[in-house]
């Protein structure tokens, strides 16, 4: 009798759940510390993941956080491993051929983390070599700027692989968001000795309109709901809650 | 579905060009490839003659010695070979501040130096297995001629375990060859590095790893055919009689 009710209570739970809640898959690459990290449940946590739940409840359907590493992420999507890329990508024309995009969640500029005291201009590289995220904005523009100057850009799979290569000394430079840089690296001690040096690069050519959420082309249906998910927890205090959270600063930019 | 034309197209990347630059004009892809397995092997195999050697030694300490080695390498995969290497070494401040460093800090270096120790590792062990296998006629016959050891082992012994060798050994040079592809998860350019770049940045997964696919799957077949040749000349008195 026992069984049978449990049995009841099984199928009714699963069929009520079935009927509530609908699942979005957002792709998130966890070596992007403080945005996505693995914690130490094996889960990914970090800015990415709660803004990731937060747009969840908002939109009111059950979130599932699927890891891919960064180069992996739009071909991912495309293989329909997850609904969407909330990974601190950010919207650039490049990127908007092969995925659409949702409206910036945030927008940080990009720096280049070197030594203490290193005087940048785009001939202060020449004959060195400049770490960078595969595939990455900051990895197009470090090729294009300091590359041509004769800089050679080592692409790496991991951002926490280059800070290793710029504190052994094999790069001389690591070109990275600059929310990332300070959080993960400078501001452990791993990053003693090191600093941001030169400004902000923010050109939209390379670096886009801030991170965005992107989707499988085409599918607008699931845009809308995104801006306007984003929109709510902008509005209501989820966004804030969840920055500060992480940062002492504004990170969603003008 | 495949698209041949964009394979066609990123041929270059493979050939050390594309970007508008002509091919060869770098070492990535497939030169790199080669480079790091034609150098592995060469010192690969200069270490494990003498290994293989020591390895069948009556000196317990010696076998003991190269017996751990071989161990240690064959037990461990080549990744983590390799990023114990590259990451681990470069940890030690005695290791940045010492000669060594100047090489140490090139990727290329670092690969070079984990594929030789572990190619060396497999071969050893099979040309001491071979050198066990040494038919005892031929001992006792090199013993009648009143060869000293040394002698019998350069002239008999050794020669005939590196032909008997000479199969095993192709296997473990196309076993390494496909190795070499984790070259690309230390910032190198070899083939399947290229294919990972060309990846990440048009975002197709088949292509770009299919034509990396196409590259090992041609390079097995030369060496393959190169050792057929090899073990025709010099293991032809092993073969079946034909007449």
């Amino acid at each position: 009798m026992k069984k049978v009710l449990a049995l009841t209570a099984l199928t009714a739970s699963l069929f009520g759940m079935a009927a509530q809640a609908e699942t979005i898959r957002f792709g998130i690459d966890g070596n992007y510390p403080p945005f996505a990290k693995q914690g130490p449940d094996g889960k990914l946590q970090g800015f990415d993941v709660d803004i990731a739940y937060a747009l969840c409840g908002a939109m009111k359907v059950t979130c599932q956080i699927v890891p891919q590493d960064w180069d992996g992420l739009i071909p991912a999507l495309n293989a329909n491993k997850f609904d969407a890329i909330l990974s601190s990508m950010s919207i650039t024309d490049e990127r908007k051929k092969a995925v659409d995009f949702s409206n910036k969640y945030y927008h940080t500029p990009s720096r280049m983390i070197a030594k203490e005291g290193l005087k940048v201009d785009q001939n202060a590289f020449k004959g060195k070599k400049i770490g960078a995220l595969r595939a990455s904005t900051q990895e197009r523009f470090a090729k294009d700027y300091w590359g041509k100057a004769g800089a050679s850009v080592v692409s790496y799979g991991k951002t926490p692989e280059a800070f290793l290569d710029l504190r052994s000394g094999r790069i001389d430079g690591v070109f990275v968001d600059a929310t990332v840089g300070e959080l993960d690296f400078l501001k452990t001690p791993q990053g003693k000795g090191f600093a941001f040096v030169g400004p902000d690069y923010n050109e939209a050519k390379y670096f886009g309109y801030g991170a965005g959420i992107a989707v499988k082309k085409g599918n607008a249906a699931l845009v809308s709901r995104l801006n306007q998910a984003i929109e709510q927890i902008r509005k209501d205090g989820t966004y804030k809650k969840v920055q500060d959270k992480y940062f002492t600063f504004d990170v969603y930019g003008k | 579905m495949i698209d041949v034309q964009f394979m066609l197209d990123k041929l270059p990347a493979f050939l050390g060009g594309g970007d508008g630059q002509p091919v060869f004009s770098v070492t990535d892809g497939l030169v790199l490839t080669l480079e790091l397995l034609g150098i592995s092997l060469f010192f690969g195999l200069c270490l494990a003659v003498p290994l293989g050697l020591m390895r069948v030694s009556r000196n317990r300490f010696v076998s003991g010695a190269v017996w751990l080695y071989t161990y240690v390498f064959r037990g461990t995969p080549l990744l983590v070979q390799l990023f114990i290497i590259y990451y681990g070494l470069s940890q030690f401040e005695a290791v940045r501040e010492s000669w060594a460093w100047a090489y140490l800090r090139e990727a290329y270096v670092c690969a070079i130096i984990a594929f030789t120790l572990n190619t060396a590792a497999y071969t050893t062990e099979i040309i001491a297995g071979q050198i066990r296998n040494t038919h005892w006629g031929e001992i006792e016959a090199a013993k009648a001629m009143g060869m000293s050891k040394g002698l019998m082992m350069r002239r008999i012994v050794v020669p005939s375990a590196l032909r008997r060798a000479l199969p095993a050994y192709s296997n473990e040079v196309v076993m390494m060859m496909q190795s070499t592809s984790v070259a690309g998860l230390v910032t190198l350019a070899d083939l399947t590095g290229v294919a990972r770049r060309v990846f990440s940045d048009s975002y197709l997964p088949f292509e770009p790893f299919l034509t990396a696919a196409a590259f090992y799957l041609a390079l097995t077949f030369l060496f393959v055919w190169l050792f057929k040749l090899a073990e025709r000349r010099w293991l032809a008195y092993l073969a079946p009689r034909k007449h």
